[in-house]
This record gives structure tokens, C-alpha cells and sequence, in this order.
């Protein structure tokens, strides 16, 4: 090697060292001690041995005034609800409670999971309730409240009895009633760190290349009247390209289009959905269906005759209302009257997107 | 109203959530009645709904007259005066590129506050996922906080635990030293409609709960370091966010103290999107999306994991023998064409280019293999540069279709050594209900008339 060449190499060499081990400096005057307030007012998690947990206790009935108050509206009277989010109660037994096992796990027919089903610890129900309960309200529940609800999810799953008082003395004793309290395993691959699991990947599969062996059947697809069910999937893809996207609105077999653009909505009203969004009334009102509720187009029709459908729904918007399509209230908005205006003429419109 | 309570088609609930009696009753009579036995094979399937491609105004006929009138009659922006710079300060996709946008899938959850939307990878090209198609899932609905506002917070689960629990502001934790990696994420429940049967039409709906970024923030090692903590007994992790349903999930030291884990605050060459998490969120390579936790607000290190409602309740795979499993967080080795894909249409026999991702939360892909024969022989398709660990992997393949059906599938092989599975694999194993980690071969079935169907063989 030439001196030049080796002067060269030497030099890389050094850059890569420098590189590699880029020089360090102490780090200093970067962020500030938690106060104790501080520390009370964010560290809010209960561990399952119930590390960080507040003192205090609530009893079942308490509990039922509560939720009939704050959760049912979502969750239904019994958490049985299926209509916003999953159910809560329902599918284990006396026996799950002694074993520690919910037995319709087993039973592939069963419909469904719910949470009293899979929750192994107590302390994960706690911790959730009182750190993101209710939906629109979280962090409103104070301690003896989130007690009194555990118990009363506990009694309606038939783990507690009606006249049970949970607190932070006996919490520890409900752990050891939990329907699914030995249902969980960390033997599997997935956890990314030596202190859980560490065993070798479950499913073995070898890259064969050339006439393997072939599932060669088609066992699932789409059913033809599923078709255009995630609306057209022409207007999904880009319009130019090597493939475009299907005409769903057409029968399978016809022929492609060469493209096709957005559907030209209406820019006002794609303004007032915006406007629906942004205001959350479309947390509980579907555009067609009932969520908690009913749909815009429910309201729409329901009115269209009436001719001063705009004042009367403007009227209902601003001050909340109940019992015209169920028992749930809707409260009163607190959107600008100009706002109020816009939502209720598109909805006496027909609330067209 | 017309049908106004009856979703389109089948309504298939959020992927933790719970199917109603009536959607379950419907699966296992469809699996037992068996479409199965409605269609013997593939191949009668694309015969029996057969139509010759089209050949179609975009595809460049020979001219009759002179030319073509795109060529001869000179347009506007040939002849005019364009606009101007700055129009827009912040700029926007063509116009022409509206069809390309995040969806949420119908009937999939009842409220958009939590919710998914999923990324249009069929439209998408490279690695990178653009900032404004990322996909998005929210708990309890997307904030936008002022960062001036932010806070980070580091405590122990005991004060022996750590030396100091600790504040940080946003300009403090932008002065730590920075790095900038490409990594995927990937939601758990990615693909996990798709776990008993075919149930959504296009990529999109089917894997597209997976993004892929440029993220740029601190190694989370860095601020522990500051606050002395004990690494002998602080052995796990918990990450909560700032938003109303506080999420958290426990992490293992030791992926923290790799300097893997990031507090980051940038995507993409700018801040966070709102939707994704602005002004600070875990990244945490390889791992399901659910631990990269949004609006970041507070770091505990403790000596036991917490066994949060994202690990305890959801994120669990319930397997056959009615187990859950707990704490599974890793998402194996996978991969998926997106174009070809469910849901498009070739236009015309002859030469394509076969187009793909591929993935592995444990490193780098080593191979990605396709097949268009349904599997029984497979061709190593060409990876394109970056191949990054942790990283989506573009892969490309020359394909030359004769305009018979094919069934198309890719097959990605990780530096480990480990094989994306077939679903027969995966079910003999997993069963069919565990909603997560849905990493099986798909496939897309072309049929004669061009159009392309999501299939499931067996």
C-alpha cells in the first residue's frame, strides 16, 4: 500500500472512530424536580397489587345510582348494552368464580367476549373507571365512586352480592373472585424483553418455492350483495395508474371505468357535516342510523312535512330535549345561534351530505 | 328511510370489540353452510363471472385521425400563464388526487372518537406514509395541544425508584440530543376482521391500520439517565397520554435502555400530526401500535408491569384453549401486494408490476417471495433500498399477465429467520378468534374480467 493510500485509510479509520463514538457531554440544567402536588395530580395508575391505589370504599346500590346516572346512557341499564361499545357483563358463572376460569372461553360458538369475561385483575377495571370514565367526562369520578361502580359491575356479573361495600381493605379479597382471575399466559414470543414469555414463535412456516403444496380452494370471499358496501371502491383508487379502482355500483364482470372522481356533494352542505362533526353531534346521531340518537335522516323524515320543521329543530338543538325518540336526553348545545340555524335547516333539508 | 338500521352488508364490529348474536349466528352459518362448497375451486370462481378486459379510453389507442387530440390541440398549461408561489403556504396533493384519503370501514365502530381510520395503501408508493394519510386510532377523540402547554412528567411507582421525578417542557426535551429513524406501526388488530373469514373488499380495509414514518425525538434512555434511575430494579416501563383516556401500556426496560424507545416529537421532516399524537408520543420499533402512546404526558418506571386495560382487557389473543395471551406486543414478520389489490381493476393484459410492503417487528426483511398461482410456485421479488430494520420494505416484481385467473400472494421471510405463515398455519396454532396478530399470507384473487377480489383459500 502506498503511503498516501495508508495515510488515507488511516484517516478514514479515524473519521469512523469519530463517528461511531461521537463525543458526549454531560447534560445539565435540563428540566426540574415534580413537585408533591404535582406528582398527586398526574399519578393516578393502580398497579395489580394495587400499588397507587386511593383509600376509600362504595357500595353496590351506590354504585346503581351512579350508573344509571353516568353510564347506562352508553353501557345500557345492565352493561349488557351492545349498542355503543362492547358489552361489559355477561357470559361467566358461580363456577368461573371458583375456578377462576370462564368456561364459555372454550365454546367457539359463544357470541362474543365481554369484559367481565376476559379481565383477569380487579385493579385494571379500578384504574380505567376512575382515569377515562365517563366517555364525555373522564377524570369526574372521585375514589368512592369508582368503588362504588366495581362493586356494582361486580354485582350485576354475580361475583359480589347486592349488599357488598368494596374498599381498598377488601379489594384484594374480590381479586381472588375474578371470573377470569387465571385466564391469562405470557408463554408466547410476543412480549419484547427476556422478563416475560421468551418462548420461540408459535407458527412454523418454511418458504418452499417451487410445486408446493397449495390450499387451492377458494373458502372465503366477499358475498356479491357485500359489494358496494364500503361504498364504490372506483372513487377509493387513484384515478390514473396501472389498475383503477372497480365500479361497485355495477355488477362484478362489467366494465372498468377509466376513472372516476369524488362525488361532486355540495360544498355547503359538506360544510354543515363538518360543522355536526365539530360540535360532537355525530357522537351520538348517525347520519342514517341510531346511535345513541336517532339518525339525521331519521329526524328529516320525521319532520318533513312539518313546515316549521327548521324553527322547531333550532328550538330542540339550543335547549336539549327528551322523550320524543327515547329516554336518553339530548343536553342543550352550546353552539352559536348562526350554527344552530345552518344545523337545523339541514336537517329539515334532509340532511344531505 | 330506506334501510336505514340495516348497515351495508355485514356489519363487523371494532377489532377488540364484540360481535352482536346475530353477526356470529350469520359467520358460523356461512362457515358451516360453507361458501366453501359453493365455489369447488379458484379457478371456476373467475370463469364463472368471466368478461374479457376492456380496453379503455386512458389506455393509448393508435389514432385514427392525425393524432391524439391531448397531443394536437395544445392545453391551457401549454399556452397560459401558471400560478404563482406561495399560493398556498402549506401545499396540497393535486386535485385530481382526491380518491386517495383515510377511511374509516362502515359499521365497524359506532362513535369516531373511537375509532380507526385506515391508510389507502393501494394509492401508495416507496416506504414513507404521507403525514395526512397516516392512519389514525383514537380512544376517546384527537386533540390538538399547545405545546408551549405540554409537560412531561418522570416518577417511579416508589420514590426509591429514581433519584429525582422529573418535569420537562417541550423546549427542553427539543434541546436533547436528537435522532431521526424510519419505523413502521402497525395497530395489533391490523388485519384482524380477516381472522375467521374473508370480511372486508380492499387493502386498504384490510391491512391498513399500518403506516410507516421518519421519526424524530430523544432516546427515552436519555431522560431516565437524568433522573437516576435505578436500572437493577426498574425493570418495566409505563407510558400514559395527556388526552381523556390517559391510555397506558407497559414496556420492558430493556427495549428502553437499547435507546430504541424515542419521546418524539417529529414525523416526517415537521412536528407530529395532531391525529397522531402532536406534540409528543412514544415510538417503540416493532411493537403494536397501541403502546406508541399519543400526548405523552407522564413516564413511571416500576418493578412489575401494570396490567392496564389495553393488556388486560384488549390486546389480548384469546387462543383455542381459552387462554389469553397477555402482554403480546411484538408484530411478527408480514407482508401484502398492494397492487394489484382487492377492490382494482387491471386494465389490460400484459405487463405489470407486481407491488408490495413488507415488515417485521423483530429486524430487517431478508426476502419477499410471490407467488400467482395461489402458492405452489414462488419467484424472490426485489427489495428496494432502504431495507431498514423495524422499517417497511417496498418490494417489486416484473409480472406479465395472460389474462387467465391468477391468485396473487407474497410471502416475506425477516433477518430471524422466521416465515410469514399461511392462514392454515396460523389458525392450526391460533385458532380463529384471537382478533390480534393477524400476519397470514394474503391473497388477491384476478379474475378474467381484470377485477381483483380479497380470497382466503384453504
Amino acid at each position: 500500500m502506498s503511503s498516501f493510500r495508508k495515510a488515507a485509510a488511516a484517516l478514514a479509520a479515524l473519521s469512523c472512530v469519530g463517528l461511531a463514538g461521537a463525543q458526549t457531554m454531560a447534560i445539565s440544567g435540563i428540566g426540574r424536580p415534580a413537585t408533591a402536588s404535582e406528582l398527586a395530580a398526574w399519578d393516578i395508575d393502580v398497579r395489580p397489587d394495587f400499588k397507587g391505589l386511593p383509600k376509600g370504599s362504595g357500595s353496590v346500590a351506590q354504585g346503581m345510582d351512579l350508573w344509571e346516572a353516568k353510564c347506562a346512557s352508553c353501557h345500557g341499564v345492565f352493561g349488557e348494552s351492545n349498542q355503543v361499545f362492547s358489552p361489559l357483563v355477561g357470559g361467566t358463572t358461580k363456577e368461573d368464580v371458583k375456578s377462576g376460569r370462564v368456561a364459555r372461553l372454550l365454546d367457539a360458538a359463544y357470541p362474543g367476549r365481554t369484559t367481565l369475561m376476559k379481565v383477569a385483575t380487579v385493579s385494571t377495571l379500578w384504574d380505567y373507571i376512575y382515569r377515562a370514565m365517563p366517555w364525555n367526562a373522564p377524570k369526574s369520578l372521585k375514589p368512592d365512586e369508582v368503588y362504588a361502580l366495581v362493586a356494582y359491575l361486580l354485582n350485576l356479573g354475580e361475583v359480589l352480592p347486592e349488599n357488598f361495600t368494596l374498599s381498598d381493605a377488601n379489594i384484594a379479597q374480590v381479586q381472588g373472585m375474578m371470573p377470569n382471575r387465571n385466564g391469562m399466559t405470557t408463554a408466547h414470543a410476543m412480549w419484547p424483553g427476556p422478563s416475560m414469555g421468551n418462548a420461540k414463535p408459535d407458527v412454523k412456516a418454511a418458504a418452499c418455492m417451487k410445486d408446493c403444496a397449495t390450499e387451492a380452494t377458494v373458502a372465503s370471499y366477499l358475498p356479491e350483495h357485500a359489494r358496494n358496501a364500503h361504498g364504490n371502491l372506483a372513487e377509493q383508487n387513484r384515478s390514473v395508474g396501472a389498475q383503477h379502482g372497480a365500479d361497485t355500483t355495477q355488477p362484478a364482470g362489467a366494465r372498468p371505468v377509466a376513472a372516476v372522481s369524488p362525488k361532486a356533494g355540495s360544498d355547503a352542505n359538506a360544510a354543515t357535516v363538518a360543522l355536526a362533526r365539530k360540535l360532537n353531534c355525530l357522537t351520538c346521531h348517525g347520519m342514517d342510523n341510531k346511535v345513541v340518537g336517532p339518525g339525521f335522516r331519521e329526524v328529516s323524515q320525521k319532520y318533513a312535512t312539518r313546515p316549521d320543521a327548521a324553527a322547531y329543530l333550532a328550538q330542540k338543538i339550543s335547549a336539549g330535549g327528551s322523550g320524543v325518540w327515547g329516554p336518553v336526553p339530548m343536553p342543550a348545545q352550546t353552539a352559536t345561534p348562526e350554527e344552530v340555524r345552518t344545523l337545523a335547516q339541514w336537517i329539515a333539508e334532509g340532511a344531505k351530505p | 328511510m330506506s334501510d336505514a338500521t340495516a348497515p351495508p352488508g355485514r356489519l363487523i364490529r371494532a377489532p377488540e370489540s364484540f360481535l352482536a348474536k346475530d353477526d356470529i349466528r350469520k359467520v358460523f352459518a356461512e362457515g358451516r353452510a360453507g361458501r366453501r362448497d359453493f365455489i369447488r375451486s379458484a379457478f371456476s370462481a373467475a370463469l364463472a363471472s368471466a368478461a374479457v378486459p376492456a380496453a379503455l379510453a386512458q389506455s393509448n389507442p393508435v389514432p385514427t385521425e392525425g393524432g391524439d387530440a391531448n397531443i394536437l390541440n395544445l392545453p391551457a398549461h401549454t399556452t397560459g400563464l401558471g400560478q404563482g408561489v406561495a399560493s398556498d403556504g402549506y401545499g396540497k396533493p393535486s386535485k385530481f388526487e382526491a380518491n386517495v384519503q383515510r377511511r374509516m370501514s362502515p359499521g365497524l365502530t359506532q362513535t369516531t372518537q373511537s375509532s380507526v381510520s385506515f391508510a389507502p395503501l393501494q394509492s401508495l408508493f416507496g416506504i414513507i406514509t404521507p403525514s395526512g394519510l397516516h392512519f389514525e386510532r383514537h380512544h376517546q377523540g384527537w386533540w390538538d395541544i399547545d405545546p408551549s402547554k405540554h409537560r412531561l412528567m418522570v416518577n417511579g411507582s416508589d420514590p426509591k425508584l429514581l433519584k429525582t421525578p422529573m418535569v420537562f417542557t417541550m423546549d427542553e426535551l427539543m434541546r436533547l440530543p436528537m435522532v431521526s429513524r424510519f419505523h413502521f406501526i402497525e395497530c395489533g388488530a391490523n388485519t384482524g376482521m380477516e381472522w375467521g373469514n374473508v370480511a372486508v373488499p380492499t387493502v386498504q380495509y384490510s391491512h391498513g391500520m399500518l403506516s410507516c414514518s421518519e421519526f424524530t425525538g430523544v432516546p427515552l434512555k436519555v431522560v431516565l439517565d437524568l433522573c437516576g434511575v435505578d436500572y437493577k430494579r426498574a425493570r418495566y416501563v409505563l407510558g400514559e397520554g395527556a388526552d381523556g383516556s390517559s391510555m397506558t401500556r407497559t414496556l420492558p426496560m430493556e427495549m428502553v435502555e437499547s435507546g430504541e424507545v424515542l419521546l418524539a416529537y417529529g414525523q416526517n421532516g415537521e412536528m407530529l400530526r395532531p391525529e397522531n399524537g402532536y406534540p409528543l408520543r412514544l415510538v417503540v420499533p416493532g411493537v403494536q401500535g397501541v403502546s406508541w402512546v399519543k400526548y405523552l404526558r407522564r413516564i413511571e418506571v416500576g418493578d412489575k408491569p401494570w396490567a392496564t386495560k389495553d393488556e388486560a382487557v384488549h390486546y389480548i389473543d384469546l387462543m383455542p384453549d381459552g387462554l389469553h395471551r397477555q402482554y403480546s406486543s411484538i408484530q411478527e414478520c408480514k407482508s401484502v401486494v398492494t397492487t394489484p389489490s382487492g377492490g382494482q381493476a387491471l386494465l389490460d393484459k400484459g405487463f405489470y408490476n407486481i407491488s408490495g410492503l413488507a415488515w417485521s417487528g423483530r429486524g430487517k426483511v431478508k426476502k419477499v417471495d410471490v407467488s400467482v398461482d395461489g402458492g405452489r410456485n414462488w419467484r424472490t421479488a426485489r427489495l428496494e433500498a432502504p431495507v431498514l430494520s423495524k422499517c417497511l420494505t417496498r418490494f417489486n416484481l416484473d409480472w406479465v399477465w395472460d389474462g387467465k385467473p391468477a391468485l396473487v400472494q407474497s410471502r416475506a421471510t425477516d433477518e430471524t429467520g422466521y416465515v410469514q405463515p399461511t392462514f392454515r398455519q396460523l389458525r392450526a396454532v391460533r385458532g380463529t378468534r384471537s382478533i390480534y396478530h393477524n400476519n397470514a399470507v394474503q391473497t388477491w384473487l384476478v379474475q378474467e374480467s381484470g377485477e381483483v377480489k380479497n380470497v382466503q383459500l384453504s
